[in-house]
């Protein structure tokens, strides 16, 4: 008898795999975003780098938001189609299925952060991090991807339907584009550039981007994680309320 | 009552202020078919869903397999398998994956389970389909595929929400013919149905469900002897044909405004050669002829005094 939750993360791992659509969109979808800027606009933008080098850690955190969409789909496909019921007659702990559909998440980010990071490579980016650096941008990573799971299969959940659920995660895919991912916060304008400065996505970055250059900045990782465990908290707390609810 | 497989006494359950239940007493003994029996909204969905630990209800006691639902839900759970109404199958797994996600989650070992999904595979026909997504099945597969997977872990009373609804008469017979097998086994099977000849092909008790309440149970030859019977219908060209033919056939029900006569018959060859020569022994003749057997509307028609149509509120 193996764990519930290590089955339930087997079975959303074969969906994605199986969904072409997921795979471009979790995966291909960050690189292609990436060649896009690197060649097409990068030389636009001057932000005293390597464009490549400034740009990796924010399309990282792309990369985590890009695959949240189809994660929030396939919860609420759970929920809606009969499924549920039979596990809930199985008596599969209620925890199970929604761990599978975080770890499965989080699975995946690894997987595109992991493509976006070796094209980076062929692309010229060069970080300074060391091994220890690495060990921190890795957990950076799966913090943030625990969060980002949470919370959007708290979104699927709440939603009516596959369709909708596939809706509410769109800001968090538009999220990233109004923080200093792609530019930085201090060459936007002013009412963009305060949102940027304060909204949770940015710290992220700028943490990810100070681990990477080897120079983390104390402040920002505080913001970082503290924003990752409360989003994660909310989110946790929200999925499991709304699940009882439901189911 | 040690023999009782399901028994349920005065079960309530209403969402905001519609009753759905209004105080349901079933009992239903080890080894047998039981058949609820109703039409759309009646409450059977609810009633399973209540029995197999799903929803709670709001009054009422049930015990399954020796448990209490609502203190023993596991327990419960352990004993039980439910093929729900619309098909619970994982969509983008396989058949075979399907089968063997429902080993993975139940307390049986790796090497029984593989020859249980293989023997699932073999009985329920799904071999050749068995590593094809489960989006390329008919209608009827994936209902087979949904009950094999009720299967995976050998459940002692086995709940079917509507099995059939949906099914082309040949997958129906298959389902039929599988359910019977089941209780051949000993299996206690709980089903649900909207058709009487269903009912009345595999019940060994049928309750009949309206708005809530059990109108009427026991075996189907109970129940149908207090339904309608078998008929012939006679519609008429004339009023004047119409008084004629009701003179000489006794007992039948006449309709004036459809020029029709309700004659009951047994539908036997040797009885409507009768019927047919007494109308022809007084030069009667008859624009429509047409023989009926009862079907849910005239079972509900008897029982209840109205028709199926639930009452929209």
């Amino acid at each position: 008898m193996k764990s519930n939750s290590a089955v339930m993360l087997r079975r959303n791992f074969k969906h994605i795999a199986r969904n072409p659509t997921t795979v471009f969109n979790a995966v291909l979808m960050p690189v292609v975003v990436m060649l896009m800027f690197v060649y097409m606009l990068g030389d636009a933008f001057s932000v005293g780098v390597d464009y490549v080098d400034y740009a990796t850690p924010g399309l990282m955190l792309l990369a985590v938001c890009y695959g949240l969409g189809s994660v929030a789909t396939s919860v609420n496909s759970d929920m809606t189609k009969g499924i549920i019921n039979r596990f809930k007659v199985m008596d599969v702990s209620r925890s199970a299925v929604l761990n599978g559909h975080v770890a499965a998440s989080v699975l995946t980010n690894l997987l595109a952060i992991a493509a976006l990071v070796g094209v980076a490579f062929l692309l010229g980016f060069r970080p300074s991090a060391g091994p220890l650096e690495w060990l921190g941008v890795v957990g950076v990573v799966v913090l943030l991807g625990l969060a980002a799971g949470w919370f959007t299969v708290a979104l699927g959940l709440a939603a009516k339907s596959p369709e909708t659920a596939g809706m509410a995660a769109v800001p968090l895919v538009l999220l990233p584009f109004f923080s200093s991912a792609i530019v930085p916060a201090e060459k936007m304008g002013q009412g963009l550039r305060q949102f940027a400065e304060y909204q949770p996505f940015t710290p992220i970055i700028e943490t990810l981007r100070g681990l990477l250059d080897g120079t983390p900045h104390t402040g920002d990782v505080i913001a970082a994680l503290a924003w990752c465990v409360g989003i994660g908290l909310v989110g946790y707390l929200w999925a499991r309320s709304t699940f009882t609810k439901r189911a | 009552m040690t023999d009782s497989a399901i028994t349920a006494t005065g079960l309530r359950k209403a969402y905001k202020d519609k009753v759905v239940l209004d105080g349901v007493d079933l009992n239903v003994r080890a080894g047998t078919v039981f058949c609820l029996l109703g039409p759309n909204g009646a409450g059977k969905t609810t009633t399973v869903n209540v029995l197999t630990t799903l929803i709670k209800a709001d009054g009422g006691t049930v015990r399954v397999a020796g448990h209490d639902v609502a203190t023993e839900a596991k327990a419960v759970r352990a004993a039980i398998g439910v093929t729900g109404q619309f098909a619970a199958v994982d969509e983008l797994l396989t058949g075979q994956e399907n089968l063997q996600l429902m080993v993975d989650l139940s307390p049986l070992r790796a090497s029984d389970g593989k020859l249980i999904v293989a023997g699932l595979l073999e009985r329920f026909d799904l071999v050749e389909a068995a590593r094809k997504p489960v989006s390329t099945y008919s209608g009827g597969m994936r209902r087979k595929l949904d009950l094999a997977m009720t299967l995976v872990g050998n459940p002692k009373i086995i709940f079917l929400d509507e099995p059939t609804t949906g099914l082309d008469p040949r997958s129906r017979r298959t389902m039929w013919t599988i359910i019977r097998e089941l209780v051949a086994d000993g299996v206690t099977v709980f089903l649900t149905t909207q058709q009487l000849d269903e009912a009345d092909q595999l019940a060994d008790r049928i309750a009949v469900l309206d708005q809530g309440r059990v109108v009427a149970e026991g075996t189907p030859d109970e129940l149908k002897r207090r339904m309608p019977g078998t008929h012939v219908r006679l519609r008429f060209a004339t009023a004047g044909q119409l008084d004629a033919a009701a003179l000489v056939l006794p007992g039948s029900t006449r309709d004036d405004e459809a020029l029709t006569l309700r004659v009951p018959s047994d539908a036997g060859t040797a009885s409507l050669r009768v019927l047919l020569d007494r109308l022809d022994e007084y030069s009667i003749s008859a624009e429509e002829f047409s023989v009926h057997t009862p079907d849910l509307d005239d079972v509900f028609l008897a029982l209840t005094g109205h028709a199926t149509e639930v009452v929209a509120k």
